[in-house]
């Protein structure tokens, strides 16, 4: 088991550092010079303003020292926990404006991911159980995760937001309120949650459902399962034995999914101008906010490798084969 | 017990039509027997096996009854068999090294299989170690998950678990095929043991390798292409077979100490028929030297002296 | 040895026309295609030049307009056959690259074994743990002018991994198959087991794993081109989307300037998972239904 945590952090660590490096390697190898673009968005040509821009900027850029220097620089920054200045939500530092806006992520990423994965496994397990649920599920499935996030999130917020309107569709919360501790808040935080908490939602559940009724059916087909029919046990147990094994793999297909559930919620965020970090990347973006953007990078990368990490304990815990030193799938 | 198979006919269902596995089966399993099932490739012995215990799709059940004990089989109802399945009729099957779900360990899932068929683990324990240990398991195995076991030592599990209800028959399907010669012998003696101490009442050991056979049942039963041979005592079957087709199959076995200078391996010519459309009446005609025009209708399996049965016109003198 | 080829090929081409979903499937990704195909020859509008003016016009209330216009009067006709045209070039090139850089590290890696194997493993997973948004979005955040076949390459670079991991699988259990071994025995170069032997049975894996990476590719491009880093000219489904919900196509219900692009996609991408589901069965008779 250390050999096998051995592994998956080293490749934690590795995949941190590349990313870290592709982050401070785009914006010196781009095409162009990253100061004068800044200086060609400040908009004056007074000389001896220009002239004090672009000192300050090259200093801020760190180009003033040599190439190795600027990139242990870079990570000492890092560490930190300095990740610069914000261009456009100037002077707030990136770091901050990425902490305000962690916690609907968090929101919207969590439940959702959970829900959904916990719900689409046991329906897609439901449609191995009988051809009609079958014919329902399936194509239902293969729609929902064929459906591109931000249609989705369009859809729901076109149809049950403004025909309906039944629920808000922008902002995490009335834009009359701020913060505090009301029902009154509170209820417009979740009024507020639930149309892209929904969307995120639908589109993974569809994912799961139809990547379960593919495992149970494999498993259902296995020796094991063939051996407890002929013994007699009812359905019941033979499917309950299926089930359990099919979660294995489906865990391992969560970790892989992360990369795509992440984007979704960023699409998603945009769609319903719900603040959190793809909300901020995108207006980062927009901006030409190179800072923030690159904030958000570092960010969505570290929470990316933290769920992996999350999700090979959890993994540890529930395949007794790991354990016993014998590799799964995961290794 | 005895098993009492009468007609039994299940065929395999495929896009091209039905192909006639078991065409006709009739025959009897005395109490405290060990039967001997064997045959080529495609003969319909393994067929025969899981239609008596697991009939499922593309298995289809077209006519026969099967009595165990005196009891009908409801051989084409999943649900109903369930009955009988573990308690009265159980299976060692050929993928028993793969039988165990490799999730959980062994003693848990006993105790689930076990509460799920109404029986208790507490009850039984004891004696589910003293047969852990009559086949030389460590009672530890029972803590461990089935990766954890080798290939023999799952085996032996699974036969020990097949019969921890005490079945009237026992059907062990292959069981010997992917092992060496000395652990074959150690198995099929296991077997015997299980027998005589009355864990199970009567066995149909099904395999193609009739030197197992010779070793520990008390009958051989042959088959070919989806019909019965022969039936009888393993001196019979050995010594002085009757059927053309078990005649030419005894003799093309190789002997120990025969050199291949004095006497050369003789096979049988030929290849055995498809069943999709299976040639009509005896399936061993187009191979059998001693075939003539009855042959085109289907011989009856009888009895030509006691405890022998036969399939062929030639024998005895009242059909010919 | 050519009457079994061809008796194969028949029976491969018999199981796969009674295949409902391979047919099902087939038939909607045909339809777009034939529409991004010959779609724009029937409309001589630009897809974004403001031609209308005056209120948007709804679907089929003008000739000229069957599909309505946007609010900038632009035709939404047009835009949505040049969108789909888009629309399958980056899901041929970008999944067309991404199955081949995965297929050649994969087998790479499962013929190869050891130090090489290791190494590539540890590279496709690195690859794999990065969620590939982000990079492509620092990426094309800096590059001011992007063209369709950049954001093809970059979803290309970027999708690989799942399918190396796949397909070293499936050599892993390939090379050690009897009839590999038994070519070794008879003296065959490496090369010519490769191509010969394994190649063969990798093929239809191959057809599976490209619809995927086809259908994946579309979902990316789309997603990429609604943040607005998708191509800077031009148009697609997914910036047809970016640019109705940043003009207040939601609240001024010009419902069909952002139903269609997505429903398209949903539609496409939908009909390539269930193809995909169909060949599989066409090619494993165990998944065949009776």
């Amino acid at each position: 088991m250390r050999r096998y945590f051995g592994r998956k952090v080293l490749i934690y660590l590795l995949t941190f550092f590349v990313a870290v490096t592709i982050d401070w390697l785009i914006p010196r190898f781009m095409p162009g010079d990253p100061v004068l673009s800044m200086l060609g968005r400040v908009g004056t040509a007074h000389p001896d303003t220009v002239n004090a821009m672009r000192e300050y900027f090259t200093r801020v850029f760190g180009l003033d020292v040599p190439i190795w220097q600027q990139y242990l620089n870079f990570w000492a920054s890092l560490l930190r926990g300095d990740l610069g200045v914000s261009v456009y939500r100037f002077p707030r530092e990136v770091a901050d404006v990425i902490m305000t806006a962690v916690p609907y992520d968090i929101a919207l990423l969590v439940p959702s991911i959970l829900l959904s994965w916990i719900a689409g496994n046991k329906f897609g397990a439901y449609a191995a159980r009988r051809k009609w649920l079958d014919n329902t599920i399936l194509p239902l499935g293969y729609t929902l995760t064929a459906t591109p996030y931000m249609w989705l999130a369009i859809l729901l917020a076109w149809g049950l937001g403004i025909k309906l309107d039944l629920f808000p569709i922008a902002g995490a919360y009335a834009f009359d309120m701020a913060p505090h501790w009301s029902w009154r808040f509170i209820s417009s935080v979740l009024h507020h949650w639930i149309l892209p908490f929904a969307s995120l939602f639908l589109v993974n559940f569809g994912g799961w459902a139809i990547g379960m009724r593919n495992v149970i059916i494999y498993e259902l087909e296995a020796d094991y399962s063939h051996y407890l029919e002929a013994l007699g046990a009812p359905q019941q147990l033979v499917r309950k034995y299926a089930y359990r094994n099919a979660l294995l793999p489906q865990l391992t297909g969560l970790a892989l999914q992360l990369g795509v559930i992440v984007a979704g919620a960023l699409v998603t965020e945009v769609v319903f101008s719900y603040p959190g970090i793809g909300f901020q990347l995108l207006a980062a973006v927009q901006n030409q906010d190179y800072f923030l953007l690159q904030g958000c990078f570092l960010f969505i990368i570290v929470g990316v490798l933290l769920a992996n990490f999350i999700i090979d304990i959890v993994y540890v815990i529930v395949d007794p084969r790991t354990r016993r030193g014998m590799t799964g799938e995961m290794a | 017990m005895s098993l009492h198979v009468e007609n039994l006919k299940v065929y395999y269902q495929t896009l091209r039509g039905d192909v006639r596995a078991l065409d006709g089966a009739t025959f009897d399993i005395a109490d405290g027997e060990i039967m001997g099932l064997a045959g080529e490739s495609g003969c319909g012995k393994t067929t025969l096996a899981h239609s008596l215990i697991r009939l499922t799709p593309p298995l289809k059940f077209i006519e026969g009854k099967v009595e165990l004990d005196g009891e009908e089989l409801p051989l084409a109802d999943m649900e109903k068999m369930d009955d009988f399945r573990f308690r009265k009729i159980s299976i060692v099957p050929q993928y028993a090294m793969n039988a165990l779900n490799p999730t959980r360990k062994i003693r848990k899932m006993t105790a689930e299989l076990l509460a799920s068929k109404g029986a208790s683990m507490k009850a039984i324990e004891t004696e589910l170690q003293r047969r852990l240990d009559l086949v030389g398991l460590n009672p530890e195995v029972l803590d461990m998950y089935p990766i954890e076991l080798s290939g023999g030592m799952k085996q032996r599990m699974v036969m020990v678990l097949s019969t921890l209800l005490d079945p009237s028959l026992l059907m062990a399907d292959e069981i010997t095929s992917a092992l060496d010669v000395s652990t074959q012998k150690a198995v099929a003696e296991m077997l015997v043991e299980f027998r005589d101490r009355n864990f199970v009442k009567s066995m149909m050991i099904i395999t193609h390798d009739i030197s197992i056979l010779y070793q520990v049942a008390d009958t051989i039963m042959i088959m070919y292409a989806g019909q019965l041979a022969e039936k009888a005592s393993r001196e019979t079957v050995i010594d002085s077979p009757r059927h053309p087709y078990t005649k030419m199959l005894i003799s093309s076995l190789p002997q120990v100490g025969v050199q291949v200078n004095v006497t050369r391996l003789a096979g049988i010519p030929g290849t055995p028929p498809q069943l999709l459309e299976p040639p009509q009446g005896c399936r061993f005609r187009a191979r059998c030297p001693l075939a003539f025009e009855k042959c085109l209708q289907v011989p009856p399996f009888v009895e030509v002296e006691p405890g022998h049965m036969v399939a062929c016109w030639k024998e005895p003198g009242k059909h010919a | 040895m050519m009457e079994k080829k061809s008796k194969k090929r028949n029976e491969f081409f018999y199981f796969a026309f009674k295949n409902n979903k391979l047919r099902i499937g087939l038939l909607i990704v045909l339809f777009f295609l034939v529409m991004a195909i010959i779609g724009p020859s029937f409309t001589e509008n630009d897809p974004l030049s403001f031609i209308h003016r005056g209120v948007p016009l709804k679907p089929f209330e003008s000739e000229d307009f069957i599909f309505g216009t946007t609010v900038f009067g632009q035709d939404v006709y047009s835009q949505f056959v040049y969108g789909l045209r888009a629309t399958f070039v980056v899901g041929a090139i970008g999944g067309g690259l991404a199955t081949l850089i995965g297929v050649i590290v994969g087998f790479i890696g499962g013929y190869m074994g050891g130090k090489t194997d290791e190494g590539l493993n540890m590279g496709t997973n690195i690859v794999l743990v990065i969620p590939t948004l982000a990079v492509l979005l620092i990426i094309s955040a800096y590059l001011e002018v992007r063209g369709i076949l950049l954001e093809s390459v970059f979803i290309g670079c970027t999708a690989w991994p799942w399918t190396a991991r796949a397909v070293r699988a499936q050599t892993f259990s390939l090379r050690s198959r009897e009839f590999v071994d038994l070519a070794k025995m008879s003296g065959m170069k490496s090369l010519k087991i490769i191509f010969k032997e394994i190649a063969p049975n990798m093929m239809s894996y191959l057809l599976l794993v490209f619809i995927l990476q086809f259908g994946g590719a579309t979902l990316n491009a789309a997603t990429l081109d609604f943040i607005g880093l998708g191509p800077t000219q031009g148009i697609s489904l997914g910036l047809m989307m970016n640019h109705a919900v940043a003009h207040s196509a939601l609240l001024l219900d010009i419902w069909w300037w952002f139903i269609p692009p997505g429903l398209a996609i949903t539609a496409i991408v939908g009909a390539l998972y269930v193809t995909n589901v169909g060949l599989d069965e066409v090619f494993n008779p165990k998944l065949r239904e009776m």
